[in-house]
């Protein structure tokens, strides 16, 4: 008997393991991603002729609380169209009893590795509010993302800026459907254990699901009832960090981050937009409502505002009196 | 307020003020009326030139430059047609033309639902 190479077997698991579209309208082209769940495959969309991104549950025969949550995780998706977001295009099973749906094919790097690639501050900040616009906006729509972090933000060939990865979105208010006893916020659900990825901890009192170095710290603590908007407020403070990390210390953007990032939620930006308002000031060369400052660096920060002006009056003025003195008749 | 009308009243206001200093200058006092007059109407002339070009050309540098020369050549007519006071009226009116140059590609509207600056 022969034996098969590692290579062939390796080769023979990976086609056990791919997904069979037949019956859908997508060929598979590669696998793109793996999570805690599921697996992202690069699909051809064969009716529109175009790639999509195949996102499908990993286990063949997934059913129950996993299916139901990748269902909802598109249906979230399908109610946040904003261009900062990840579109949804369809959503169905395969023929094991798989769900699955499609999405927009992002190509493009994830936020760390595309940060890099930016040197400025400003660049960096400046994308850092179009995060902030699309989570604004899921919050708008009664949606808590709970996963932010620079891992789950696409940055496109274009320069578009996408936030991906909504499987552990939090619905406040509204009607995506949820079974009873199915919510994958629910402490006291057993099903969601096998979900953890590596990233994911487990505290004593409750489940907890996000990333550790991002998460809230009541999120951390498995408070999920009562999270809100300022728990990703805290990821997004995390994220601002992690921007601005090799970069020059600053005053005014470390009081930005601390504010939004604050152990206590009660001390935090009470609002995306208003943590957008405060990155915007600081853009603008304006006082940002994180920090109170001193006579002097008010006086230093109208100065770097509004530099040129004051040098062109100051030339003025040396010239003025130089003639004066010099140039009398 | 739009970048013309700023460019207009900002550099009829520097223009008045150029105009004034005329003031040290003991031998024109009598003239302090006209030479504040026409000063005024020089930095008005070069406000509405820097706003219109800030409406159509939006380049810090470039709005710059064209309030440096549209100043210096307003400030050169003067000083010809008095054929005296060439530096005190150059200098100072080409530099009121960068100011002017410098605020109306700052700030100002550029038209009546846009904002730059």
């Amino acid at each position: 008997m022969r034996q098969l190479s590692d290579k062939a077997v390796t080769r023979l698991r990976n086609g056990a393991e791919l997904p069979d579209l037949s019956g859908t309208r997508y060929r598979l082209l590669e696998r793109v991603a793996r999570g805690g769940m599921s697996v992202v495959y690069a699909a051809q969309d064969r009716d529109l002729q175009r790639r999509v991104a195949l996102k499908v549950l990993e286990a063949p025969g997934s059913q129950g609380e996993l299916a139901h949550r990748l269902m909802r995780e598109a249906r979230v998706l399908a109610r946040l169209e904003h261009p900062g977001i990840v579109p949804v295009h369809d959503v169905g099973r395969l023929a094991d009893g798989r769900v699955f749906y499609t999405m927009k094919f992002v190509e493009g790097q994830r936020l760390d590795q595309y940060i890099g690639s930016l040197t400025s501050i400003s660049d960096r900040l400046r994308l850092f509010q179009r995060i902030c616009d699309a989570v604004a906006f899921a919050h708008a729509r009664g949606v808590l993302h709970r996963d932010l972090k620079p891992a789950n933000v696409m940055v496109g060939s274009f320069g578009e800026v996408l936030v991906m990865d909504w499987g552990l979105a939090k619905i406040l208010t509204g009607e995506v459907e949820t079974e009873p006893g199915t919510d994958p916020a629910s402490p006291h659900d057993p099903a969601n254990l096998r979900n953890k990825t590596t990233s994911s901890v487990v505290t004593g009192h409750g489940r907890v699901m996000g990333t550790p170095g991002y998460m809230s710290p009541e999120q951390a603590r498995g408070e999920v009832e009562s999270l809100d908007a300022r728990s990703d407020i805290f990821s997004l403070g995390e994220l601002l960090r992690s921007l601005r990390s090799e970069k020059p210390s600053d005053r005014s953007l470390d009081a930005i981050c601390a504010k939004a990032s604050a152990q206590e939620r009660e001390g935090r930006y009470a609002t995306v937009q208003e943590l957008m308002s405060d990155v915007s000031r600081y853009l603008d060369g304006l006082a940002v409502a994180a920090r109170r400052e001193n006579i002097f660096e008010k006086v230093g920060r109208f100065y770097r505002r509004y530099r040129f002006f004051i040098l062109l009056t100051a030339a003025y003025l040396v010239m003025r009196i130089l003639l004066l003195v010099l140039i009398r008749p | 307020m739009n970048k013309v009308l700023l460019g207009l009243l900002l550099g009829a206001l520097l223009g008045a003020i150029d105009g004034s200093t005329a003031w040290f200058y003991p031998e024109v006092r009598a003239q302090m009326a006209g030479i504040i007059v026409g000063s005024t109407i020089k930095g008005l002339i070069a406000g509405v030139a820097a706003g219109i070009f800030a409406r159509k050309i939006n380049s810090l540098p470039l709005g710059i430059l064209f309030g440096l020369a549209v100043g210096f050549v307003l400030a050169f007519m003067v000083a010809y047609m008095q054929h005296d006071h060439y530096l005190a009226i150059i200098l100072p009116g080409s530099i009121v033309g960068m100011v002017v140059g410098y605020a109306t590609q700052k700030y100002g509207m550029t038209s009546a639902t846009g904002r730059s600056g």
